[in-house]
């Protein structure tokens, strides 16, 4: 069977475009109504995947005990360790710094260069690092960071919207710090040379995101996170910070104070252990997407696989909002070669509209995450009104041409180089042509428990960006991520250093495995699992990808 | 749940270093050489097109061309030869960006090799994102660094042009300090930024961000819910 192809679309699904761009014109001039604070709670309620009763489990044993957690994160947390204490030699010590950091991502270089700016010497600073320097989802972030730098803005206009994107439910004092470091870090980015779009006369060109009141996303076209990650990877090498990439922690260690005092590298190349002890451990290994929560797609990079969760977890750190989910509502639902990859939120921000098969609007563009995700959901799968792919995947449109229209002619061109490069490879116009899509994991909203000061609930651990809860809440906003792994990524490094000036480390044992697995057995815990994954397993049919039954 | 039914799908073959598979038509060339039982450690970053850690050369049956390609977004084709470059060995000199400027001069300083460049195009023609290589490149031996920031600001370090460039120049690398320089010291700077954050160290928030932390959570819905916002 082959399906008539007709400029990247089956030509069934030409149908539809049709019917879209017949309402086209009439849409341009409706703005579809807000919802208030009860139809969300309703429509979440009954749609999004967050929900969704048995998808969860009370975690049986560790700090969290009893709280829900989606099965995929119970069963890594319900776990046997991936190493046995007696495969490695804590007496042979291979690095022994002041400051370990585990993960190079967005939040690991940030801290690294500012340990590195408030005194830590960069050879006492070691980053490890899964794959490469900078590989993270930090670099795949495309649609922009806010921060409240605008005349008609202010901090608290800023801490209003994260604290009603996350329902409520978000660390008030973290929330506090994420806004008011804001414009700061725009302005360290700035001097790193970090090219965001401005006008002629330097103010920054800011537009909305999902659940904002004021327009203040900055970004670098639709490349704002490469264009921060390339800088900050720069910038470490010229300060010659050490990295060890293709290195995974596989375990934290501790001492016999009880502190976190390093961990146990694993060379994903050679297979060999290695020991690191330092005075202070930073955790910035991002989040969870690539364990494919509910079988979703996912927008993350290939190592998000909650690696630190589970470090942090065995050696008693508490843990929060792990049972919120974020699914972004925009992923690619056709071409099935992309399935599951981001289409940013920029889109949306700029005017598009997700649009039913009959070219009606059904939820405002700009909702909140969660919000806009559980109407996509509604719409295909109780109202019937998706456009089906030919491998049986359900979507509506999401309507670009509006951009070019309401901002004239080349706005998508030069705003978003990278979605129009994405589908052009695969032959869809999308300055021409609506684009399909369905939601998408996309962030772990909850992680490890931090204060402002980026200290975890165990001494020597600290931990910022995506591996830690409560900045967001339930449900992160657009443009707050960036924002949160340089705000506490910056704390986190600071605080990082000035621990280790006056820490001492004791004896290292790896005491803490010993009693999780006598936990796990007490718990009747039988289980051949072990944990962390470090990278997924998509080998032989597992690589195709991972279909939806939402309902 | 939706079935997948790759055993009715068309399968292609493809040479993974020379050793054939047979795969489902339609997958990239990351997820193909998964479904042939690859486990990546090296050459899978983002996969999505951001991150530049597949970049793959291949060639097709019957025809002698080199291509050069992201394995996470390129379809496989029946007949088709692969082998990842994962990594580039390439200089990065390293630099204080406060030491340095705007001058022309900072390119043969640290990159000599630019004044080589030849004009032969062949950076341009590997480059997966379709840049104009070889204009920015020029561009930044001329000294223009808004033309080579803005020619290379797509760039994902993928390092096919390096490996390519007969002359040994680090395209990428140099439009990176491009880039940086640019956006340092020649693109205009936000007063508004400067502004705020002088507000902010004045304390001017404190009290409001702190009436609205203790506010009860009925009336910081009210207020949540009645905040004006601006319009498009």
């Amino acid at each position: 069977m082959s399906i008539k192809i007709i400029r990247g679309y089956p030509e069934y699904m030409r149908e539809s475009i049709e019917v879209v761009e017949k309402t086209r014109e009439k849409r341009l001039k409706e703005s579809f109504p807000f919802m208030n604070l009860k139809e969300r709670e309703e429509i979440l309620k009954n749609f999004h995947p967050d929900y969704k009763k048995e998808t969860k489990r009370p975690v049986k044993i560790g700090p969290n005990k009893d709280d829900l957690m989606p099965n995929e994160v119970a069963d890594l947390l319900e776990a046997h360790p991936l190493m046995k204490p007696e495969d490695v030699d804590l007496s042979k010590v291979d690095f022994d710094v002041d400051i370990l950091i585990i993960g190079g991502g967005g939040a690991g270089m940030t801290a690294a260069l500012w340990a590195n700016y408030t005194g830590a010497e960069a050879e006492d600073i070691l980053i490890v690092q899964k794959l490469r320097l900078g590989d993270s989802n930090s670099i795949m972030s495309q649609g922009g960071v806010q921060a409240a730098d605008k005349p008609n803005d202010s901090p608290t206009l800023h801490y209003l919207d994260v604290m009603g994107g996350g329902h409520f439910t978000n660390d008030a004092n973290l929330a506090r710090r994420l806004v008011l470091d804001g414009p700061m870090i725009i302005k360290w980015h700035e001097e790193l040379g970090v090219m965001y779009d401005r006008e002629p006369d330097g103010t920054m060109i800011t537009i909305h995101g999902g659940g904002t009141c004021r327009k203040r996303m900055h970004s670098a076209r639709d490349y704002t996170g490469l264009e921060i990650v390339r800088n900050l990877k720069d910038e470490i090498l010229n300060r010659d910070i050490p990295i060890l990439e293709f290195t995974s922690a596989v375990e934290l260690l501790t001492d016999e104070y009880g502190q976190v005092a390093g961990a146990v590298l694993y060379n994903m190349e050679t297979q060999e252990y290695h020991i690191a002890r330092a005075k202070s451990t930073v955790l910035t290994t991002g989040g969870f997407g690539r364990l494919h929560i509910q079988e979703f797609p996912t927008t993350n990079h290939y190592g998000a696989t909650a690696d630190g969760v589970v470090l942090a977890y065995r050696v008693g750190a508490k843990l929060r909002d792990m049972d919120a989910v974020q699914y972004h509502p925009t992923g690619v639902a056709y071409p099935e070669q992309i399935v599951g990859l981001l289409v940013t939120e920029k889109v949306r921000g700029l005017g598009a509209q997700p649009v039913n098969r009959n070219g009606e609007q059904f939820v405002n563009p700009r909702e909140p995450r969660d919000v806009e995700s559980a109407a996509l959901i509604r719409e295909c799968y109780e109202r019937g009104n998706y456009i089906e792919t030919p491998t049986g995947m359900k979507g509506v449109w999401l309507d670009s041409p509006l951009i070019d229209m309401l901002h004239g002619e080349g706005t998508i061109a030069k705003e978003l180089p990278a979605m129009l490069r994405q589908y052009k490879r695969f032959d869809i116009d999308m300055t021409k042509d609506p684009v399909l899509v369905f939601p998408t994991l996309h962030f772990q909203n909850g992680g490890l428990v931090i204060n402002e000061n980026a200290e975890t609930t165990v001494a020597g651990l600290f931990a910022a960006g995506e591996v830690t809860g409560g900045t967001h809440g339930k449900n992160r906003l657009m443009g707050n991520s960036i924002l949160d792994y340089s705000v506490f990524g910056r704390i986190a490094g600071i605080t990082a250093a000035k621990h280790a000036r006056k820490a001492k480390t004791g004896k290292l044992t790896l005491e803490h495995v010993t009693r999780y697995e006598k936990m796990l057995e007490e718990a009747g815990i039988k289980t051949s699992r072990k944990s962390p994954i470090l990278l997924p397993e998509y080998r032989g049919e597992k690589v195709l990808s991972h279909a939806l039954d939402i309902l | 749940m939706v079935e997948n039914k790759p055993e009715s799908k068309e399968k292609v073959r493809i040479y993974v270093m020379g050793r054939e598979y047979k795969v489902p038509a339609g997958l990239t060339i990351t997820k193909a050489m998964e479904y042939a039982g690859y486990r990546f450690i090296r050459g899978s970053g983002c996969r999505g097109g951001f991150c530049g850690a597949c970049a793959t050369v291949y060639r097709l049956s019957n025809d002698y061309k080199l291509r050069m390609a992201l394995a996470c977004q390129k379809t496989v084709e029946d007949g088709m030869y692969i082998a990842q470059i994962p990594f580039t060995p390439a200089e990065k000199p390293l630099y204080n960006l406060n030491e340095i400027g705007p001058s022309a001069n900072v390119f043969l300083e640290y990159y000599p090799e630019i004044a080589k460049c030849v004009c032969c195009n062949t950076c341009t023609k590997a480059c997966p994102q379709d840049l104009e290589v070889m204009d920015y490149v020029q561009a930044a031996l001329r000294g223009d660094f808004e033309e080579a920031a803005r020619l290379s600001f797509d760039c994902i370090a993928c390092g096919l042009c390096a490996m390519r460039c007969p002359t040994e120049i680090v395209p990428y690398n140099i439009a990176l300090l491009a880039r940086r320089i640019y956006g340092r010291y020649v693109m205009p700077r936000a007063r508004h930024v400067e502004d705020r954050i002088k507000e902010i160290e004045s304390g001017k928030f404190e009290e409001e961000i702190q009436k609205l932390m203790q506010a009860s959570s009925a009336s910081l819905k009210e207020i949540y819910a009645k905040r004006e916002i601006e319009p498009e």
